[in-house]
């Protein structure tokens, strides 16, 4: 029992303490049991393929491995990291995650700020061009010729272009900067400052908070981005890593055992699953490494969501 | 606002030239949008003709017209029941199981005494969120795998028979509605943290002076104090009702669960990019846009009326 519970109880009516106490002792309990539980959830799947990545390949093939990791081998790490495709697709997710998250940050942030100018006479008109876009699709086929028409196909710029602006984000992003105190662009503006200086030396500045946030939505978005590749990235030297991890964890493709080369049939076996969740820890790693440190900015950027417009 | 003179007043030339600025700022958003949003919706007209690919958009005007065949030929195809009834079965049940879990543990965070525990819980909860569809089906995939999966070595080990999940109908949308419960739980659970957290603290305190109980402060304080949000979130997710995830679909059914599994969206995908059926399959994504706009503007008028305010 901590000291700041046992100060709670003594403030409380006296009167009150015992008659509620066994009820709010088994909430309590239920409480714990319930957050620790969804805890144990979320992290078991991820122990549980980390262990594994470095068992001892015999122990995963016994299927003995169940939390913790038997024995210590990193055959699989240096298969996969050995492979060539990997750090090809490994590269090419980074260059869509840096290039798209900059661009599509830069035009989100130069589609906002016009929107949130209240002088603005196309402000409204602008306004609703971006939102239907929210409501109304005209969907995957058209979508497909109209970028293949493009001559985006086997592009590095079919990662970015179709995807440069999000409304959702956009009208995030507007919102944030409706709320930036006006006369500071009024006093900004009388001592001539034009709209692109007060964009980025006002506007931008006071919604890093915002920014951050939605850098995150888009650098997650980026990182993850499968489906474009799919349709679009026919060839192996362009394509980012979600379409390796398809490959690897789902389509059966052995092609990092094959890689690695010389394997017996029985090694084979033990270190094809290896190889699977091997693949999977370290597509994980970058976020895992980012999420905890933007945490804290999450909250506000969700409910930005919710504000009223 | 402080200019003398109304701006509607003003000549049309002297406000593109007062804009200038802001004009030019918004012109690569304006021909993003133009390009990549509203020429595709220009281009569902291929769902009225016979479209040809390789000559490019220019298809669109030379393709013969062909009417409604393509709504005719959907309609009356064993499909079209099957891919409806998938697709909202798969959502409706995400909604009826996903969206009780969030709040149920908000409000278990939040009435948690330590907080440090809290913001662990939390931090580890969000995590799944940011993994990508391919990694969390790749998991639940191999987790399930009949020889080599671990699930299936415990059923093994307690006598059982090894399931082969991924490709039995019946688990299709169960392992939809989990694995997607599992993902963003966390993350939905944000929203309305905040909002227990924005409720008055004085009110806590005179239920507190009042005796009641922390299963009564639930019940009577915070449940109300978030029920608009809830009800907000609620409407929105009722407006996305038909807007099942294309890629988890994907990279979870095979032809063995197409039973269950398949969805408007996936079969658009085969009918169109697999087997090129340009037009039929365009056709078909129309009539899906079109219900979930009735969808969306539905749920947006519906949450205007409730609370007085919308998502966007």
């Amino acid at each position: 029992m901590t000291d700041k519970t046992l100060r709670r109880r003594r403030v409380s009516n006296p009167h009150s303490f015992l008659k509620a106490s066994a009820g709010d002792k088994f909430l309590d309990i239920v409480i714990w049991i319930l957050v620790i539980f969804a805890a144990l959830v979320t992290l078991y799947p991820f122990l549980y393929v980390i262990s594994v990545s470095i068992s001892e390949g015999s122990a995963v093939a016994k299927g003995s491995v169940v939390l913790f990791p038997k024995g210590f081998s990193l055959d699989a790490f240096r298969m996969v990291t050995g492979n060539r495709q990997l750090w090809v697709s490994y590269g090419n997710t980074f260059f869509y995650t840096i290039a798209g998250t900059l661009a599509n940050i830069a035009f989100t942030c130069l589609g906002a700020y016009p929107l949130s100018r209240s002088h603005f006479f196309l402000r409204r008109p602008l306004n609703f061009y971006v939102a239907f876009t929210m409501y109304f699709s005209g969907g995957l086929i058209p979508t497909y010729i109209v970028v293949t028409g493009m001559g985006l196909y086997n592009s590095r710029l079919a990662m970015i272009l179709p995807v440069l602006v999000s409304a959702y984000n956009l009208m995030i992003c507007r919102s944030a900067m409706s709320s930036v105190p006006q006369d500071l662009f009024e006093n900004a503006a009388l001592e001539g400052a034009n709209e692109f200086y007060m964009m980025l030396r006002i506007a931008v500045p006071l919604i890093k908070p915002t920014l951050a946030v939605l850098t995150l939505y888009y650098a997650v978005a980026r990182y993850n981005d499968f489906f474009n590749a799919m349709l679009y990235l026919g060839n192996t030297d362009l394509q980012p890593l979600q379409i390796f991890l398809r490959r690897v964890l789902l389509q059966a493709s052995n092609e990092v055992l094959q890689s690695a080369g010389g394997q017996a049939a029985a090694a084979a076996a033990e270190n094809t699953l290896k190889i699977r969740y091997v693949c999977i820890v370290l597509s994980a790693v970058p976020i895992f490494l980012i999420t905890p440190f933007v945490q804290k900015y999450l909250v506000s950027g969700t409910m930005l969501g919710a504000v009223k417009g | 606002m402080t200019t003398l003179t109304p701006k509607n007043r003003k000549p049309l030339g002297a406000l593109i030239v007062r804009d200038k600025y802001l004009l030019l700022m918004f012109l690569p958003v304006f021909l993003y949008y133009l390009i990549f949003a509203y020429l595709p919706m220009v281009g569902l007209v291929m769902g009225f003709e016979d479209f040809r690919m390789g000559s490019g958009f220019e298809g669109l005007f030379t393709s013969k017209w062909v009417g409604l065949k393509w709504f005719n030929q959907f309609f009356r195809s064993p499909f079209a029941f099957r891919l409806i009834r998938n697709t909202f079965l798969l959502s409706f049940y995400s909604l009826i199981f996903g969206f009780p879990i969030p709040i149920i543990f908000a409000v278990a965070i939040t009435q948690l005494r330590s907080r440090r525990v809290a913001k662990a819980a939390q931090v580890i909860t969000y995590l799944p969120y940011f993994i990508s569809t391919v990694v969390v089906v790749g998991m639940m995939t191999n987790f399930l795998s009949p020889s080599t999966g671990i699930i299936n070595q415990i059923i093994s080990r307690l006598g059982g028979k090894p399931v082969n999940f991924m490709s039995d109908p019946s688990w299709f949308r169960k392992l939809y509605v989990i694995s997607g419960s599992w993902q963003s739980f966390g993350f939905n659970s944000i929203i309305f943290v905040a909002a227990i957290m924005g409720i008055d603290p004085s009110l806590y305190e005179a239920m507190e002076v009042d005796g009641a109980s922390r299963w009564q402060r639930i019940v009577h304080l915070i449940l109300p104090g978030i029920s608009e949000t809830v009800i907000l979130l609620l409407i929105m997710t009722l407006g996305n009702l038909l807007n099942v995830g294309f890629e988890k679909v994907y990279l979870m059914y095979s032809p063995a669960v197409y039973e269950t599994g398949d969805v408007i969206s996936t079969y658009v995908y085969r009918q169109g990019i697999e087997n090129h059926k340009y037009g039929y399959a365009a056709a078909v994504g129309l009539f899906y846009s079109a219900v979930g706009f009735t969808f969306v503007v539905s749920s947006n008028y519906l949450a205007r009326r409730v609370t007085g305010s919308s998502l966007w």
